[in-house]
């Protein structure tokens, strides 16, 4: 194939026309980027300022047991995020997807709704209902309690005493990796749950009812039919729910009781209590870079199969 | 309170309210260090420090607004200034704060000819170790870092940092224990705990209270800065590492609160008045300042606040209930043992690792 050469004013043309997203990815992505990734070269003033060097030591201060073990414990939490919420969403996006087409803005909206509502306070609502008195706790040794009493006293088998130990205690619910997920499972569903519906919503039907003519049962036609054809929601909303938890840092300081950082945490305290801007800069920039490879992985790997 | 705001909502709002300042100020003639009043006043504050009819008795006086924004801890502040915000005429650090704001040259010297009432500080502030002489700042309140407690879980105040550290007593009352969630303050009741000084930057030293936080961490419900007094009136938990004001507060809505200085020492801190560099207006700002150092106006902000004035002719018009409170005016023997948190320089990201150190432990 063979490429005309544009002539002068079609070429100035293009340049006009995509002059202003040029200008917005410099001025809000490139140069940002590139003042961070000088910052990570520099070094920490004794009151907190950059003192500019070509040094890599701060990329061998991440390369330490204790900052591995917090990116591995953070990888973690945010896999674990983007499992739980796949496994959920997607359901939940083939429910919606599958219903007659006027319930479903309806669906969507009712989905949206919570949304509508700051993280901050959504956060902070879990907190309350994670509490040692909190409600879940309170429903715990208070109702459930008095009911297995109830039954115990009625119906006499030996189960209801185990039972009855458990309940008598309040759970620590607060304060655990477990409440942490739950807080970021339930701050990026929706981001999991609207690029699924999207794909599915897209999906001919009568190739699954091909399937099923060939043969194929509910898992098969599950497995080799519908899912690869909505792989692409699939893909982006791992995306989207990956990256928030990856550098997610209120969560765990609210529901985790600050008590287990996360990397996110960690670039916020080099920056603003231990001021040491070079150092977080060079965190950000691993992170990042992390983040960057990984999703270039994940995109390549969704849109083969 | 102090620090009840969070300071993520900081982050995100204050930046950008800072924004919009920094583009309305900008245009605004900056009333150029002369002798007169400019309309407005802009107030950089932690939440809930100042009685508001303090500022509605200076506009009524002077016909100057005051806009007060509010932040969360010393480092967000500097954080902002050290970023370029522009606006704020009275900005109110902590004083190991100050002392990294006047290295880092954010402060502007303060004109004594337009301080009159310096006169009434108590000597004990007037010569302040991170500002020798006032002359980037003067103290506004002050007050300890201790521990809250439940009265009604306690016979004995618990006014000894062994109830959060010593395994026999702090283990009683496991998993209902919040240390502030702060370097420097964790750090420093371990350290004290230890027989050490606050401001150490021996490592070894270092390490052992990192080791007993690592420890402690098992009874820990949470590191919380924000909302301790809350979860001491909820009974979630019986032990706060506290900031005085804060308790003191609370307590006037939940009795059974209270707060105790260890007998082993603690932090003592005051939050100083100062001006940035870039205030726009730096003669109204000192009126202000000055203003604030009338006895019944420190008195009205003592009584509001819950914490006590560096004013030594404010203690009349000071309610009673505070000014004879051991827990806010500590007797001399305590006092004496109360240290101040200086900058620890080069040492901050060593203390930064060992609390990162603390928080990675465990599960």
């Amino acid at each position: 194939m063979e490429i005309q050469p544009r002539s002068r004013r079609e070429t100035r043309r293009l340049i006009f026309l995509i002059a202003p997203s040029l200008f917005w990815l410099l001025v809000f992505f490139l140069f940002p980027l590139v003042l961070v990734l000088a910052i990570s070269f520099g070094q920490r003033g004794t009151y907190g300022g950059v003192e500019w060097s070509l040094s890599l030591q701060n990329y061998r201060r991440f390369f330490d047991p204790l900052y591995l073990r917090i990116f591995g414990r953070t990888l973690l939490i945010a896999l674990t995020t983007t499992v739980i919420c796949l496994v959920t969403g997607y359901p939940l996006a083939y429910f919606i997807a599958t219903r007659p087409p006027r319930w479903r803005n309806g669906l969507l909206l009712l989905l949206m709704i919570p949304f509508w509502t700051n993280f901050l306070i959504r956060t902070y609502a879990w907190l309350l209902l994670l509490r040692d008195q909190g409600l879940i706790n309170m429903l715990w040794t208070g109702g459930l309690h008095n009911a297995l009493l109830w039954l115990s006293n009625t119906v006499p088998l030996p189960v209801w005493g185990r039972l009855l130990e458990a309940t008598s205690t309040s759970l620590s619910l607060f304060g655990t990796n477990g409440a942490i997920i739950v807080g970021l499972v339930y701050g990026w569903l929706p981001d999991m749950v609207l690029p699924c519906y999207a794909a599915i919503e897209r999906l001919d039907h009568s190739l699954v009812e091909a399937a099923q003519d060939l043969y194929a049962n509910r898992v098969q036609s599950f497995l080799r039919v519908i899912l690869p054809l909505t792989m692409s929601g699939v893909v982006a909303g791992s995306v989207l729910v990956f990256i928030p938890s990856l550098g997610a840092y209120v969560t765990p300081d609210l529901l985790g009781g600050a008590k287990s950082v996360m990397m996110g945490n960690v670039i916020y305290s080099q920056f603003m209590s231990a001021r040491d801007y070079p150092f977080g800069a060079a965190i950000s920039f691993v992170l990042m870079t992390v983040m960057l490879v990984g999703t270039l992985i994940y995109f390549r790997l969704g849109t083969e199969s | 309170m102090r620090r009840l705001m969070m300071r993520t909502i900081g982050l995100g709002l204050v930046s950008v309210i800072l924004l919009m300042l920094a583009v309305a100020c900008g245009g605004r003639d900056g009333g150029g260090g002369e002798q007169e009043l400019a309309q407005e006043l802009h107030l950089y504050n932690w939440s809930e420090y100042i009685e508001p009819q303090v500022l509605a008795d200076f506009e009524a006086e002077f016909g100057v607004r005051v806009i007060e924004d509010t932040f969360s801890n010393n480092e967000e502040l500097l954080a902002k200034l050290q970023a370029g915000a522009t606006g704020y005429d009275v900005i109110v650090p902590s004083d190991y704060m100050v002392e990294i704001m006047i290295e880092e040259g954010l402060l502007a010297e303060l004109n004594h000819a337009n301080l009159a009432n310096l006169g009434n500080l108590d000597e004990k502030f007037s010569d302040p170790p991170y500002d020798r002489g006032m002359v980037h700042c003067v103290p506004y309140l002050w007050g300890t870092t201790g521990i809250g407690y439940n009265s009604d879980v306690f016979e004995e105040e618990p006014d000894s940092w062994s109830y959060l550290f010593d395994p026999e007593i702090a283990s009683q009352y496991a998993g209902r224990i919040t240390m502030l969630n702060d370097v420097r303050e964790a750090m420093s009741a371990a350290l004290k705990y230890l027989g050490y000084s606050l401001n150490t930057t021996d490592e070894a030293q270092l390490a052992q209270a990192r080791d007993l936080l690592i420890q402690q961490k098992a009874w820990v419900y949470a590191y919380d800065t924000e909302q301790y007094e809350d979860l001491l009136s909820a009974d979630e938990i019986v032990l706060a590492h506290s900031w005085s004001g804060d308790i003191f507060m609370a307590a006037d809505e939940d009795e059974r609160l209270w707060y105790a200085i260890p007998q082993e020492g603690g932090v003592i801190w005051a939050d100083n008045l100062c001006i940035p560099n870039t205030a726009p207006s730096k003669y109204t700002a000192e009126v202000f300042i000055n203003f604030l150092l009338r006895p019944e106006i420190s008195a009205a902000n003592s009584n509001y606040a819950w914490y006590a004035s560096p004013n030594a002719k404010a203690a009349e018009f000071i309610d009673p209930q505070i000014l004879d409170e051991p827990a806010i005016y500590p007797p001399s023997d305590v006092m004496e043992k109360l240290e101040w948190l200086e900058d620890v320089g080069d040492a901050t990201p060593i203390y930064e690792r060992m609390w990162t150190e603390v928080k990675a432990a465990g599960p």
